[in-house]
């Protein structure tokens, strides 16, 4: 199994940190991992994004132009990355400011309603985590232990706390995920 | 030993690396991308642990003579940069190569020439292995290619620097350098003591006692004779590294009719685009040079006489070619294919690069 994923949106939705999470859990669960991020002048008020590869393998290169998943939270990444996802491969998307909807055929097409959702529970530091919820619904490359075990990694103590809140909303991602198309 | 696991950034395991290897002093000013390697240096205190001195100094060229001084009180000292900080530092690191001084200088290469972009190049390999500065002098380069070889090249690069005499350029690019895979460190190695310091080097200025003569620091030799003398014996030591110190890796080489030449980042690329091949029936494997100064030059004309074409495959307008063509000497055809600027190539543009440059031209 190897699983090449594309996160992208804009800078301080949590792009960085979700991919850092997926990644520490797939390691804890002794995956191979890579977390390669957009480090351009981009970041600083434009698009963030990050590649984030999980597999039973030995990773050859972390660069990567064609992904098996692509995770898309505002209108220029999905402009940017809509062709770049492999056929028969994810597109996964929030629709919080989409006005140009994808229009591959060859792609299976999910949509998860999270920024709206985590502002209506009161839930918004969150949301990312609530995005990855839905990602692991639909592949679940890595399991809901594990992802708790990536918290407590990549989280410093002081933010333990924090976990609970964290994994309730990867549990109301994977409730709230909607099938837009499956090839 | 214990192996610990841990998922960081290359440029935080360079600076993980120098703690645990008992490094005394980091100098260094900050540039993008290796910025990380101060920075979590600066979180760590080493000070409060182990000792270690991390210091911002107000330029590279002080950062470089600092390590000039500690270096030449036989202590474990390195500094890290980027493209043009690196460039600052060329005179800094001619002086410690004529002085033969140890020491460790990091390189995580930016776009260039000039201020460049600040993202992942290779546009140094002429620089890092063929002076930079002046006069006849060579680094000892290593081209990690993972965050684990970041950690783990730190470790070889004390035992070279301090075998040799030498300075010891670790070549990395921005890829590595931001890029977080999962690591595994092991225990603390102590920094030397007094004692371990004369007795590992012997000739550093810490202090004479009155049973021997004065150790002197200097690159200056006013006399041409004892100074051909002094070159005589770099050569020397240069051939030495050149007999002893070549490393390299092979990945599918055994049934190879074309191979890649790639170190670094460009490397881990040139995998994927082996695995790319492969499924297309090409039979295609990569030479992957770990050091640079000393070439794996035996090893590529040996492959030279079984392959029937080479792809130099480097982020830069093409310089480690030049090293790969020699060594193949006419047997085979050699070509390169590279982007610049700070453009990374794509796995599939490097496959396309060998079909059109080399199987079907």
């Amino acid at each position: 199994m190897t699983e090449e994923i594309i996160i992208a949106g804009f800078g301080g939705q949590g792009v960085l940190s979700m991919g850092k999470i997926l990644a520490y859990s797939g390691a804890m669960q002794d995956k191979e991992v890579s977390w390669m991020p957009s480090y351009g002048p981009e970041m600083r008020g434009g698009t963030a994004n990050v590649s984030v590869i999980i597999s039973d393998e030995r990773i050859s290169s972390p660069i990567i132009s064609q992904f098996d998943t692509a995770i898309i939270l505002n209108q220029q990444s999905l402009d940017k990355f809509e062709h770049s996802v492999k056929p028969g491969g994810v597109l996964l998307y929030d629709p919080n400011g989409i006005t140009k909807l994808p229009t591959r055929k060859d792609i299976n097409i999910y949509k998860v309603a999270a920024t709206e959702k985590s502002a209506e529970m009161g839930m918004v530091k969150t949301f990312n985590m609530m995005v990855l919820g839905a990602f692991l619904k639909v592949k679940p490359v890595v399991t809901e232990e594990y992802i708790e075990k990536g918290l407590k990694k990549s989280l410093p103590e002081r933010h333990h706390k924090l976990i609970p809140d964290n994994l309730k909303a990867v549990e109301i991602g994977k409730e709230i995920v909607e099938t837009i198309q499956t090839v | 030993m214990a192996k610990e696991l841990k998922l960081m950034k290359g440029n935080e395991a360079i600076a993980e690396a120098a703690i645990r290897s008992g490094c005394d002093g980091y100098f260094g000013y900050p540039i993008t991308p290796q910025s990380e390697v101060m920075e979590y240096l600066m979180l760590e205190k080493p000070w409060e642990r182990t000792g270690m001195v991390v210091l911002q100094a107000e330029s590279e060229v002080s950062s470089i003579n600092m390590v000039y001084g500690g270096a030449g009180a036989g202590k474990k000292v390195m500094t890290s940069s980027s493209s043009p900080g690196i460039s600052l530092m060329q005179e800094g690191l001619t002086y410690l190569a004529g002085a033969e001084l140890p020491c460790l200088v990091v390189n995580v290469v930016r776009g260039g020439p000039g201020l460049g972009t600040i993202q992942p190049s290779q546009a140094d390999y002429f620089q890092a292995t063929k002076g930079g500065g002046h006069g006849d002098y060579q680094l000892f380069v290593l081209a990690p290619a993972s965050v684990q070889e970041m950690y783990d090249f730190v470790f070889d690069a004390w035992d070279i620097a301090f075998k040799y005499r030498n300075p010891v350029m670790i070549l990395s690019d921005g890829a590595i350098g931001q890029v977080m895979e999962k690591l595994y460190v092991g225990d603390y190695v102590p920094r030397w003591t007094e004692e371990q310091i004369h007795e590992n080097a012997p000739w550093a200025a810490f202090g004479k006692p009155a049973t021997r003569d004065h150790n002197i620091i200097t690159s200056l030799e006013l006399d041409s004779a004892k100074e051909e003398i002094h070159n005589q014996k770099l050569q020397a030591k240069y051939r030495e590294m050149e007999r002893n110190e070549v490393r390299f890796e092979e990945i599918n080489c055994e049934d190879a009719e074309y191979i890649f030449v790639a170190y670094g980042s460009s490397a881990r690329i040139a995998q994927k685009a082996i695995q790319l091949g492969r499924e297309k029936g090409i039979k295609v494997g990569l030479l992957r040079p770990i050091t640079l100064f000393p070439f794996p030059t035996k090893r590529l004309g040996e492959l030279s006489k079984q392959v029937k074409g080479m792809l130099s495959v480097e982020m830069s307008a093409g310089q480690m070619v030049t090293d790969v063509r020699l060594a193949a000497e006419n047997r085979c055809k050699v070509e390169h294919y590279g982007r610049f600027g700070g453009m990374i190539p794509t796995p599939h543009e490097v496959l396309e690069a060998m079909e059109t440059k080399i199987i079907n031209a």
